[in-house]
Order: C-alpha cells, then structure tokens, then sequence
C-alpha cells in the first residue's frame, strides 16, 4: 500500500464570511498523478494556496508527509519539498533562462551560501540537462523577457523541476499554448510523474484526458467527486455543476467556443 | 552547452573582468596622479567629497537599483558614520589643553565625557564604528520591516520616518551631541592637520581607494547567484519564497551593507569639509541622493557615480553662477530623467548607444528579436522588402 505524501482534513478557509473552501478532504499517494477540475471559483488556486503556506486554514490541517504544514512559511515548505507554478508564468524576467534555472536548483538557499559558494557543477550539468528537456538550448542566455508565453510556461515546469521536490503543484499549464505544446507539456508531466507526485489545476479537458488518471471536481469549496475522467464525465451531479440551470455562464470553462452543445459533448470536449 | 563551451565562456567572463579592472585602475591613477596637476585645491576638494558622495550612491543602487528597496532614509546612515568619525577627531585634545574634554561639553556644563564618547578614543574601535554603527542600525530596522513583509511605498516611509526620529535625537542632544550645530572645528588626525592641503589630498586619495573598494564590493554582490536573486527579489518577491529562499535575510544583508558604505561615504564627507551636522539627516539630502542614482541610471553601479558626481558639479556650478534657481534645476533634472531617460544616462548608453553608435559607424544592428529570427532568410527577405 502506497504511503499518502498529503493528506487534507476537514479544511475550511474563510475569507471574511466567504467560504473559499468548505470542508474540504482529500488525500494524495505518493507518486500519484492527480488532475482537479472544478467551475470558476471553485477554489482551486486557494486550495493551492493553503498547500504552498501563502495562506493559512481558517479550520482544518494540511499533512504533508505527516507533518502539519501550519506553522511553517512559503519559503520552508518550499524547502520540505513542494514546488508550485502559477496559473501565468511568474518567471524572473530580467534573468535569462539559465539564471532562472540555477537560482531554483540551488540545494543550499541560505544567505551565506548563496553568496559564497559558486554554482557547483553538478548543478550546472542539471541546468544544462533541464534546458535542453524544456526546449530553451538556444534561448538559454538572452533575457526571460524576450521568451514567448509557451517558452516561459515551460521554463516555470523547468525551474519547478529543478527545485526537485517531492509534490508538484502545477496551476493550469496549458493556458495558451498550442495544440502541439499542449501535448509536449502532456508528455513532460506524465514523465515527471514517474519521480514525483504531482496535482495538476486544469480546464482543459482534452489535456484532462491526456494526463489524467484520477480526477477530483472541487465545487464551492468542496470535493464534488473523485474518480477516473470516464466515471466524472458521466457523473451527474457534475453534469449538473457544470452545465445545469445556468448553462452560458458555467460551460466556457470546459468548452471551446462554438462547440456542441449538449451536455456530454460539452464535457468530452 | 558542452563544457568546453563552459570554459570559453569562463575565460571570457575573466577577459572581461581584467579590461573592467583595468580601466578601473586607469581612472584612479587620473584622478590620484594627474587631476591634482589641473585643478586647483578647492576645486579637488569638492571633486573628493563628490566622490566621497558616490560611495553612498552604490549602497542606495544595491538596495533601490538592484533589490527594489527605495530607501529615502540613508542620510541617517550617511550622518551616523560621520559623526563616528567627528567624535575621534573631537577627543583629539592636546595634552596640555586646560580641558579634556570637547569644548562645546564646557559651554553646555558637562564636566565628565559621557560613558559612550570613550571607544571613541581608539582609532580602530572608530573605524569599526563608522560601518558597524550604520550596519547594525540598518540591521535591525531591515530585520523588523522585512520579516512583516513590508515593502515597496510602506518601506520608503518608514525610512523617512527614521530620519526624522534621528534628527530630532541629534538635534535636541546640545550635551551630547552639540545639538544643531554639529561637530566641526577639527584639529588632528595623527599629527596632521587637518585642514591642511597636504592631509586633504591624503583624504581625496583614501576616498579614490575606498571608493574603488566599494565598487568592486558592489560588483561582486551582484554578479554572481546572489547578485540574481536580488533581482529576483527586486522583480517578484513572493515567488523567490516559493522556490523555497526566505527573502528577508537577503535583505537584511544588502540593506546592512548599503548603510555601511553610507557610514564610509560619510566619514570621508566629514574629512573633507570639516563639520558634520544633524543637518544631513534632512529628508531633502537621502532624497537627493536617490535623485543622484536615478540620473546615473539604476542597477549599473557606474551609473551611481556618474550620476553623482554630474549632479554635484552641476549643483556647484550654478548654485555659484545663479545660487537662486539650482533648486529648479535639480527637479527639471529629475523630471528630464523620469520621463525621457528612465533608465538613466549609463542605461541608455546601454541600450540604445552601442546601437546608435554602430548605426553611425555604419556596422550592422544588433540583433533585436532572437537569433534564430535574426539569421532566417526568409525573414531577412520580407524585412528588406518591406521596409525600404
């Protein structure tokens, strides 16, 4: 039996009287690829933002390898070895790609180190690996800022990876790339998943199907369902969720524009 | 990358450092050998303590230029440093002297020197205390602010806080400090006078070498790794703490080390004009000097220099000419900057010289787009056809 790297209890975060998240539980095995859906304001990001320490439950615990994350900052939950990218790449734009890279791979972040050790080789030869698996070899040394947005989601992924931790959060990768980097990003996070346990945030359901193995809808707050894409899809209270009374405002999120409409083709897509 | 391309890179990097290094070298023995054959005395006076002011305006670009720190506060580090120094100087009493003790303790009744002037009758203590003084102070303060995340306008104000609270402290202290007139009336320095020619050139050469040491301090903060997260800092604070760094000692240790070079700048300010005052710690002199970097161009360090040794002599040579509307001049200079030269003068020469130059020379563009853009044919084709 798998060891569970996180474990969430009866988790509530109240954002003065607003629910963000509602008793929420959910629990992660070690090595798992988890995919969570859910409508627009759902609670996905600040179900991401309570993993990463940015901010603090209301009620409830995060366990992470066993060990209540409560008292512990950003920076040290980073160090216990959960990495997050952003829905849009927040990468450091006046560095180049290998700057970028180094200063997340380096393994001892204190204030002294950093400022006396060089950049061991070892870590170089990692920079160099993940520059050519993210596609960046030629780009390595111009500024971040002249990269396109598909290049810098990548090199988020990138730096996320050289962080090397244990849990991978990763908010919408696929938000405005292309088809084909869509599935190259697809092919990176099912490899990566070998090594790591990853929960991917995504609205994108045809990427959904791509990666996905298991697959949570938060709804207001809370777990709606969990299963594989096949049993969500066909869930009716998902349906329900998503297309139900108020059809136009809910199926944009899953749906392309000018798609069919029924409801399961609205979902498939 | 291969590693031999590693190691290419490698010696190009130090090439570069020793052509830096070199003409590093070649304006210090200028300024040391040569100016004081073309300037008169008053002349290289003011040149030393302009370049005594730059000091400070590398410590203001590692925090604003480079960590995104707007400190309007550094004249408190700037003062704190100088009066370490003045208080040395002061306890320089002859031994034959009716009193040993400062003579403004006598016109204010003070019979015994307070506990706190006695390290002050060692030279290295002082010189200790002229950059641990203003390090620790910013130690604290830094350590206090930035552990509450408070940033960006909220740090700004503090620090001018701070310089009101420490002008109000020096100001009331007659006592201690001799209140508002400061310390001056400076006798010796071992043995020499001090308001000499010969010890002031002393002054202006130690200036030059300080100078040059916090300027290769500066470059080596901020290459490097640790000169990166900086910028990281600078550019998206709350994403350095999930790569998993905790910016505040960051911080700390810049903003210590900044107000370090502002104890210096003003130790050697004070050397060079003779009195120090609770005056600099008026919010107009930490503005002034923001305005000095902003000029120089930020995150260049030469730029801090430049820009304050530009401002300066424009300052002196038309508050000389028209002392009326210097003040005028100083906000258009401000403005001119913000608004046409946001980067600064070394930032445009940066950007846009080495462009204009070749442009001039008739050498190829540099590339604006990548490389790859650059050397396609096809894209070569349309943008020669498109354009002319």
């Amino acid at each position: 039996m798998s060891e569970k790297i996180l474990e969430i209890e009866n988790l509530t975060v109240n954002f003065d009287g607003f629910r963000a998240l509602n008793n929420l539980s959910f629990g992660l095995d070690t090595g798992e690829l988890r995919v969570i859906i859910g409508p627009n304001g759902a609670g996905k990001t600040t179900f991401l933002d309570i993993i990463t320490g940015k901010t603090k439950p209301t009620e409830g615990q995060v366990r992470f390898k066993g060990r209540n994350l409560r008292p512990y900052a950003e920076y040290q939950i980073a160090e216990m070895g959960i990495g997050r990218k952003f829905q849009t790449p927040r990468v450091y734009l006046n560095l180049s790609p290998r700057e970028n890279l180094e200063l997340a791979c380096n393994r001892v972040k204190g204030v002294f180190s950093t400022l006396f050790k060089r950049t061991p080789s070892p870590e170089k030869r990692t920079v160099s690996g993940l520059l050519e698996t993210i596609g960046l070899v030629p780009k390595a040394d111009m500024k971040a800022n002249l990269l396109s947005h598909g290049e810098k989601q990548w090199l988020e992924i990138g730096m996320l990876v050289a962080q090397s931790p244990d849990l991978l959060l990763v908010d919408e990768p696929v938000a405005g790339l292309t088809d084909e980097e869509t599935e190259r990003t697809g092919e990176l996070l099912i490899s990566l998943a070998q090594s790591h346990s990853i929960i991917v945030i995504e609205h994108d359901m045809e990427f959904v199907r791509q990666i996905a193995r298991q697959v949570t809808v938060l709804h207001q707050g809370s777990v709606l369902c969990e299963g594989t894409i096949d049993e969500v899809q066909n869930d009716p209270k998902v349906i329900e969720v998503y297309l139900g009374k108020e059809e136009s405002q809910h199926e944009d999120d899953l749906r392309p524009m000018s798609q069919p409409v029924s409801a399961e083709d609205a979902i498939a897509t | 990358m291969t590693t031999a391309q590693i190691e290419r890179s490698g010696t190009g990097i130090s090439r570069n450092l020793m052509v830096e290094a070199a003409i590093v070298l070649g304006i210090m023995l200028f300024l040391i050998f040569a100016l004081p054959l073309l300037m008169s005395d008053f002349r290289l006076n003011l040149t030393g303590r302009f370049l005594a002011l730059s000091i400070v305006a590398l410590g203001i670009d590692l925090i604003w230029g480079f960590t995104g720190m707007l400190s309007l506060g550094h004249g408190v580090f700037f003062t704190l440093g100088g009066y370490a120094l003045a208080m040395y100087l002061k306890l320089q009493i002859p031994a034959n002297a009716s009193s040993q003790l400062p003579e403004f303790m006598g016109l204010y009744g003070v019979t015994e020197l307070p506990w706190f002037w006695k390290p002050f009758y060692s030279f290295p203590l002082t010189a200790l205390m002229v950059v641990l003084l203003p390090a620790i102070v910013a130690a604290i303060l830094g350590y206090l602010i930035f552990r509450n995340r408070i940033r960006g306008v909220y740090f700004s104000i503090l620090t001018q806080a701070t310089t009101i609270i420490f002008f109000n402290f020096f100001n009331g202290q007659q006592k201690l400090f001799n209140g508002t007139n400061g310390l001056t009336d400076f006798k010796t320095l071992f043995g020499m006078e001090v308001s000499k020619p010969g010890a002031q050139y002393v002054f202006y050469v130690l200036t030059i070498l300080f100078l040059a040491a916090t300027y290769a301090l500066s470059r080596w903060l901020t290459s490097g790794r640790f000169g990166r997260l900086l910028v990281a800092i600078r550019d998206d604070e709350p994403r350095v703490r999930f790569t998993g760094y905790n910016p505040t000692g960051f911080k700390v240790l810049v903003f210590a080390i900044s107000a370090a070079f502002a104890g210096l700048a003003g130790a050697l300010f004070t050397l060079q004009t003779g009195i120090i005052s609770p005056n600099s710690m008026n919010i107009a002199f930490s503005i002034e000097m923001v305005i000095w970097v902003a000029v120089g161009g930020r995150a260049t360090l030469v730029g801090a220099i430049l820009g304050t040794l530009v401002v300066n002599f424009a300052k002196s040579m038309l508050s000389e000419k028209f002392p009326d509307i210097w003040l005028f001049f100083q906000g258009a200079l401000f403005l001119v900057v913000v608004l046409f030269l946001p980067s600064g003068i070394v930032g445009w020469l940066r950007e846009r010289g080495s462009d204009t130059f070749k442009n001039l020379t008739g050498r190829r563009k540099r590339s604006m787009t990548y490389p790859s853009l650059e050397e396609d044919p096809e894209v070569d084709y349309e943008r020669k056809n498109t354009r002319n």
